[in-house]
């Protein structure tokens, strides 16, 4: 796939770097029947939510906080209608408009989650794994202590303490909260993995040759560490889904003022429930319920594609990879 | 050679989990102390004298340098002594005891059906790979897992509570029964048990489906997902294809052979999964009203009850620590290989 490329002046850096993706993709390319169906399908619910979040404005019939229109204020608790598809709240806003707009909030509080996790997470397993030695042990120490600690308790203090402090509550401190979860799991992954590659001849190869720390990991052991993120941060993704929705149940994610959340509006849709009023929560849970899927899908098809052990090839067949031509030694 | 290398294996262990309960509540210690602001204002709210909140201060010991503060926190938690709320001078004990109980009832029984429903459904998804029961197996766990479980709870609410009518659903018992039964052990499952009222047995299990299955659905998706990786790996290993080369019938090998040894990671799944079903249960428990200790919680963080949070999380914390401490035990004791 990557041959195919137009004959552009390349050099040869960028040409191992093509057909290295072009190896990195071919599982996916390669995966069976049902496994495929899954990833595809993944991918084509997650990219729905993609549209609904960056073209929200446009989307969506009226704005998340709208309670009124032309000065006719929307009906309370109105059943779902011609004006409003999915019902509307007890304070009168769209429940479909909160819904499109929910998908925005929670796009950019994982991605800059997800974002800050892996600044964290990889740098520190990288350097941990590498050296070794007290830093190591400390860190190890620490970092298995909260993993072991539900970590929604974490995420919850953690907005806690931001939202009573001068932060206040947010974007930023509900993706804060998120990242203080997940540091730990990145950092576990990325350390375990560097310990046993740190051996490998290749890792020997370049110390010998007289690589610096510094090159090594970036060079050799950083590309091969980092086959592992993807697979774990799409699921992750969908983990911090969960655990936003989650903070806003319980009222420590974002304000209602500054968007909509769906995690948010099940906890008010908890009350409407007691007099039959479904609209309200079935909605924005089921946005929920709909992006985790997807990006679990993603992520599911991600693991079994890439990981050898649960891989299965259309074909008995094995192919031989072109050997990319020599890649400059260490710096 | 088990009995000693079995009790070496425990102490070097518990030897091992020192270090993460001094570690843990260093951090909770400086996360919720150390923290700006003052925590006994932020409790008792803006308006009140002055000298009253310097009588608490000395009460509790914040008036102290953090270092004592911290000195203190620690032998008071070896001591066993977790303190009395700020905002309603409960002792944590009393907390631990009651609120504890519903929360032990609430998660004892939805792991039990997070354990058979994850089960069934690994094992026939990973036994029957890649035909439709696995792709249907497999959509359910991820359907399950991918529901937040206050939103499966309050559809509960909807569908059994509201328009059937059939379940109760919010606290742990009607009323009378909380009012006639006698405590025993604060769980009240047991205690409609023990004193052999099948009247109160009946109301609190009706109280304790919904929330149960609940928490144990939404559980169970991780179960299925684990298992199901289990089985397919099982499956391939050397033993089963010797014993298909033995000429064992096939449903044999499955059963016999594959399914049992793809349980045995199950214990330490049960225990990993502990954590997160205890952040379910909060969860779980304020969706549903349920008087558990994790409801307590959020409750005391709406108070900004510092006292009451910190021994709660210590509490969390401790009984995390016990048992991974359990599951390596009882996993070293089950496969003697863990124990080096």
């Amino acid at each position: 796939m990557a041959a195919s490329a137009p004959a552009a002046p390349r050099t040869p850096y960028g040409r191992a770097r093509l057909l290295a993706l072009g190896r990195a993709t071919k599982p996916i390319r390669d995966a069976s029947g049902i496994a495929r169906a899954m990833f595809w399908s993944g991918v084509a619910i997650t990219f729905f939510f993609i549209v609904l979040a960056v073209f929200a404005p446009l989307i969506s019939p009226y704005n998340f906080n709208q309670y009124k229109s032309g000065g006719i204020r929307f009906p309370q608790l109105g059943h779902p209608s011609a004006a409003h598809w999915m019902g509307t709240t007890v304070q009168s806003s769209d429940v479909m408009a909160r819904v499109i707009y929910g998908a925005q909030t929670e796009l950019k509080v994982v991605v800059i989650a997800l974002a800050m996790s892996l600044t964290v997470g990889v740098p520190l397993g990288l350097i941990s794994g590498y050296f070794g030695g007290i830093l190591d042990r400390f860190l190890v120490l620490i970092m298995d202590a909260l993993f072991a600690f539900p970590y929604l308790l974490i995420a919850i203090v953690i907005a806690f303490l931001l939202a009573t402090s001068s932060i206040g509550g947010g974007i930023l401190t509900a993706a804060i909260a998120i990242t203080a979860a997940y540091v730990p799991l990145y950092f576990r992954v990325v350390r375990n993995h560097v310990i046993s590659v740190r051996e490998e001849p290749y890792v020997d190869a370049a110390r010998a040759l007289g690589a610096r720390p510094r090159t090594v990991i970036r060079k050799y052991v950083f590309f091969n560490v980092v086959q592992n993120v993807p697979p774990i941060a799409t699921l992750n993704a969908a983990d911090a889904i969960l655990l936003l929705a989650s903070l806003g149940f319980l009222g420590y994610g974002i304000q209602p003022t500054q968007g909509a959340e769906w995690g948010y509006d099940v906890s008010r849709a908890v009350s409407d429930a007691a007099s039959g009023i479904w609209w309200t929560g079935l909605f924005p849970g089921l946005a929920i319920v709909l992006l985790v899927t997807g990006l679990t899908l993603v992520g599911e098809g991600l693991n079994e594609t890439i990981n050898p052990v649960l891989r299965r090839r259309r074909f008995g067949r094995f192919e031989f990879e072109p050997v990319p031509g020599p890649t400059e030694e260490a710096e | 050679m088990t009995g000693t290398s079995l009790r070496t294996y425990l102490i070097t262990r518990l030897a091992l989990v020192l270090p993460m309960v001094f570690i843990l509540l260093t951090l909770v210690f400086l996360l919720l102390r150390v923290a700006p602001g003052n925590p006994i204002e932020a409790a008792l709210g803006g308006h009140v004298p002055a000298a009253y909140v310097h009588q608490i201060e000395r009460r509790l010991g914040f008036d102290k340098p953090l270092i004592t503060q911290y000195g203190d926190y620690l032998w008071n938690i070896l001591r066993g002594h977790l303190g009395t709320t700020i905002t309603d001078n409960r002792p944590l004990s009393q907390i631990i005891e009651q609120n504890g109980a519903a929360t032990l009832e609430l998660t004892f029984f939805a792991m039990l059906i997070a354990i058979v429903v994850g089960v069934l459904v690994g094992l026939v998804a990973g036994r029957y790979r890649d035909t439709p029961l696995d792709v249907f197996g497999r959509l359910f766990g991820i359907l399950v897992y991918a529901t937040p479980v206050f939103f499966l709870g309050l559809m509960a609410q909807l569908v059994f509570g509201v328009w059937l009518n059939w379940l109760p659903t919010s606290d742990q018992a009607s009323p009378l029964t909380q009012a006639l039964l006698q405590t025993h052990t604060n769980i009240y499952f047991i205690d409609a048990i023990w004193d052999g009222n099948w009247g109160a047995l009946w109301d609190v299990t009706k109280h304790l489906i919904l929330p149960a299955s609940t928490l144990g659905l939404v559980t169970a998706g991780v179960f299925i997902r684990l298992v199901r990786v289990n089985v397919i790996r099982t499956l391939r290993d050397d033993y089963i294809e010797a014993a298909r080369a033995r000429g064992i019938v096939e449903r044999r090998v499955v059963y016999a052979h594959a399914f049992k040894n793809a349980l045995v990671p199950v214990i330490t799944i049960v225990g990993l999964n502990l954590a997160t079903l205890l952040g379910g249960a909060v969860l779980t428990e304020t969706t549903f009203n349920w008087p558990g200790i994790g409801h307590e919680l959020v409750l005391y963080l709406e108070n900004r009850d510092y006292v009451a949070v910190q021994g709660i999380i210590v509490v969390f914390a401790l009984v995390v620590v016990a048992v991974s401490v359990l599951v390596d035990f009882i996993n070293a004791y089950v496969d003697p290989r863990i124990r080096y």
